[in-house]
């Protein structure tokens, strides 16, 4: 289920100029959630996929995440180095600023995605290079950096197993660790079996869809591009203000590769990705893979400050990206999603999620923390980002787990007071104003209480209009003959006289002060 | 002790059983039980669908209709947690609204809490001989931090056959508007919920917040599944001489 999704484009197949590059499937036009969804949880492959993947992650966090005792402490240092870091973000980024610049790197400012995109476009047209190969980044996935490149005839090669799988198949990401989480085995094949090719190395004749096999193929695959291609272009996790070095966590070794083996380094990295010192970064390295793999300790952690002579590329740029992001530091209530350190905790656990995937949430950023990230980054001004706030049962599954306690649930509620802040929503609004009406004033609802118990047995087990939303799958609970407050004025009373008797001025509230 | 009862909108109005059987349990257990006239509904509908303004009328008709109880008892996990958790939010730091949520909030306790801490009872002679599946709901699990304060309590029943509920603590779905502003994916969890719940074998399917049950319950009754729901109230309110009926 992906929209505006095109036939592949062969790379080394131009775009003449003015034609859109084809090739790139992205977000825009996506339809609002609830829309997006009914489709998504009526694919019971996906839904299968997903529940077996999500399932088996979140077993794998519980159990690492379990067995430190410390864990809550480690949660609540990782919430106060974040909020301090963005408290006094001015300070750090100047700090960082200095520290790359000094060890031999270019920093570079993007207030939004196209000025993003227009440096690193900019960089990679210097080199002369018309290939760039990336690590996994969500930065680059935000400001749709591929699609940008492509327009300036340069193809861009993700080389994260799952992104690659993403990029052959001209899929969305679904996730933001696991980004085709939605695919199984047996359609990963039949994907590099079909399109390898058309991108590089193909894939063997007699390819299985034994996971082993599968990933020989794309260590094939991806290794010629590795060893040819001379500019790279990741994001980073963690960037430290202090020494100026960029932290990148993956479980592959592809991103190392593109990190040593290229001549030219570009880092698109979100400006709230600032950790001040490296004993603050200790924590999120204990933080981080526990809640997102589920594992102890990463398997590849790169890290690297500036350039080193005759040591990895000689080349080294930093864009540090705000794209919305000063917007969100100034909302009080929304600014604690800046804290996210894109570990999917709360998209492994969230029930939502895994019943629509990510593709309804119409953005890189799907599951909980993207229902108030995207609003946030983007707005609530169209349909679709206002109806993400709407996107949870507020269960709170996501907050529980959160490596830096983001309370999702308050941000979701305060979403949905900017939502219904905007005109529109007319008859929800009206019906709620109503339903406030009614329930304060005691006789009020006591009158509806009694209308409602006369017509029991006038309610029909089918609604129409908006309350077929109810029993088009459920069945109503039936009216009751009387109501609580009308049984306790006969029977309670009985039993305490003293504390009975409804009475005196709608608005006055003596009846409940004794 | 002197139990002021905060029914709730929902089980005034629909689930009259619920507030009935508090009553008969707290009375066997020896407890005077109050029933403020002026309550009506904690606003936790308008709060959680964005309507802030109406959430805060409801919440000062709340505070003043409870301001002199001594505890407050809210059958319902949502709107005991309601009071609890999001009340501290709704009023301006330092406001009337929030300096008398300070002062009420503590004492607003969901049924299980207010048997097992406050009157420190985990059997209360209850008799119910049939087998149970109990399903805590999300925001007693994981805002009031219910535990395992309702199993205690079951488990004490007498004839009582509890059965473990898979998926025990994912979301049944319901989440109040979401249950109709996002009609399929709510139907999706509660269809997981039912045939979880099915799958136990039991009679009954028990929880502490009747508009979760009224979602899985409406779930069961449209499958035809046979299955019925009760809150817990109800269960520990059945004796042998006033059984309640699956």
């Amino acid at each position: 289920m992906s929209p505006h999704r095109s036939t592949g484009r062969a790379p080394g197949a131009q775009p003449s100029s003015g034609e859109r590059a084809a090739g790139h499937a992205t977000f825009m036009g996506m339809p609002p959630f609830p829309e997006a969804a009914k489709s998504a949880v009526e694919d019971s492959q996906m839904r299968h996929n997903l529940r077996l993947a999500t399932g088996t992650i979140r077993g794998k966090r519980e159990a690492v995440v379990s067995e430190l005792d410390d864990w809550p402490d480690l949660r609540q240092a990782g919430k106060a180095i974040k909020d301090r870091t963005l408290r006094h973000l001015d300070t750090y980024l100047e700090q960082l600023e200095e520290a790359v610049t000094a060890a031999g790197g270019t920093v570079h400012w993007a207030a939004d995605a196209d000025e993003a995109n227009e440096i690193v476009t900019g960089l990679v047209q210097a080199t002369g290079e018309s290939d760039v190969v990336k690590v996994k980044s969500m930065a680059t996935q935000e400001i749709e950096l591929n699609e940008a490149l492509a327009q300036a005839g340069i193809t861009a090669y993700e080389t994260d197993l799952a992104e690659l799988i993403v990029q052959l198949s001209d899929d969305l990401p679904s996730h933001i660790l696991v980004p085709a989480i939605h695919r199984n085995r047996a359609e990963i094949r039949e994907i590099f079996r079909d399109r390898m090719a058309s991108w590089g190395v193909p894939a063997p004749e007699e390819l299985s869809d034994d996971p082993r096999a599968l990933a020989e193929a794309a260590r094939v695959h991806l290794r010629e591009r590795f060893l040819n291609t001379k500019v790279a272009i990741s994001g980073a996790n963690f960037a430290v203000a202090d020494t100026g070095s960029m932290v990148v966590l993956e479980s592959e070794g592809n991103g190392r590769m593109c990190l040593t083996l290229p001549q030219t380094l570009i880092s698109v990295v979100g400006i709230e990705k600032i950790v001040p010192t490296w004993s603050d970064l200790e924590v999120f390295l204990q933080l981080l893979p526990r809640s997102s793999t589920g594992e102890r300790m990463n398997p590849y952690t790169s890290t690297w400050t500036g350039v080193t002579p005759g040591d990895g590329p000689q080349e080294f740029h930093v864009v540090l990206l705000d794209n919305g992001r000063t917007d969100v530091l100034a909302d009080t209530v929304g600014r604690q999603a800046l804290r996210c350190i894109r570990c999917s905790a709360c998209l492994n656990t969230c029930p939502v999620y895994e019943r629509t995937g990510g593709h309804a949430y119409g953005s890189v950023y799907p599951g909980p923390i993207g229902a108030i990230l995207t609003p946030q980054l983007r707005g609530t001004a169209s349909e679709t980002e206002a109806s993400l706030p709407y996107a949870s049962s507020l269960c709170g599954a996501c907050y529980e787990v959160c490596p830096v306690a983001i309370d999702i649930p308050e941000v979701l509620v305060h979403l949905r007071e900017e939502v219904v802040a905007r005109p529109g929503h007319r008859a929800e609004k009206a019906a709620m104003g109503a339903a406030g009406w009614l329930l304060n004033g005691e006789h009020r609802l006591d009158t509806a209480q009694r209308a409602a118990s006369a017509a029991r047995s006038l309610v029909p087990r089918r609604m129409p209009g908006p309350a077929s939303a109810w029993t088009d799958t459920r069945d109503i609970p039936e009216v009751p003959e009387e109501s609580f407050r009308s049984w306790w004025r006969r029977e309670g009373a009985a039993e305490a006289p003293e504390h009975t008797g409804d009475g005196g001025d709608e608005d006055a509230q003596e009846g409940g002060r004794r | 002790m002197r139990i002021a009862l905060f029914v709730t909108c929902v089980n005034d109005t629909l689930y009259p059983r619920t507030g009935q059987a508090v009553v008969r349990l707290l009375h066997r257990l020896g407890h005077e039980v109050v029933f403020p006239p002026s309550q009506t509904c904690c606003g936790q509908m308008h709060y959680n669908s964005g309507y802030r303004r109406e959430a805060q009328k409801l919440a000062v008709r709340f505070v003043e209709t409870f301001a002199d109880a001594d505890v407050v008892l809210a059958p319902s996990g949502s709107c005991a947690a309601m009071v609890r958790d999001n009340y501290p939010r709704l009023g301006e730091p330092g406001s009337r609204l929030d300096r008398a949520v300070a002062d009420l909030a503590p004492r607003v306790y969901d049924l299980s809490e207010l048997l097992v801490d406050v009157l420190g009872v985990t059997d209360v002679g209850a008799y119910f001989p049939h087998t149970v599946a109990y399903h805590p709901t999300c925001h007693g699990l994981r805002l009031l931090k219910l535990g395992d304060r309702p199993y205690r309590l079951l488990s004490n029943v007498g004839g009582i056959d509890l059965r473990e509920l898979e998926g025990a603590t994912e979301c049944c779905g319901f989440g109040g508007t979401f249950a109709v502003k996002n009609p399929d994916v709510s139907a999706a969890m509660g269809s997981d919920k039912a045939r979880n719940a099915v799958a136990t074998g039991a009679e009954v399917l028990c929880a502490v917040d009747n508009s979760c049950l009224m979602h899985i319950g409406g779930t069961l009754q449209r499958q035809r599944a046979g299955m019925k729901t009760l809150h817990l109230a109800e269960i520990l309110a059945s004796t042998e001489q006033e059984p309640a009926t699956p």
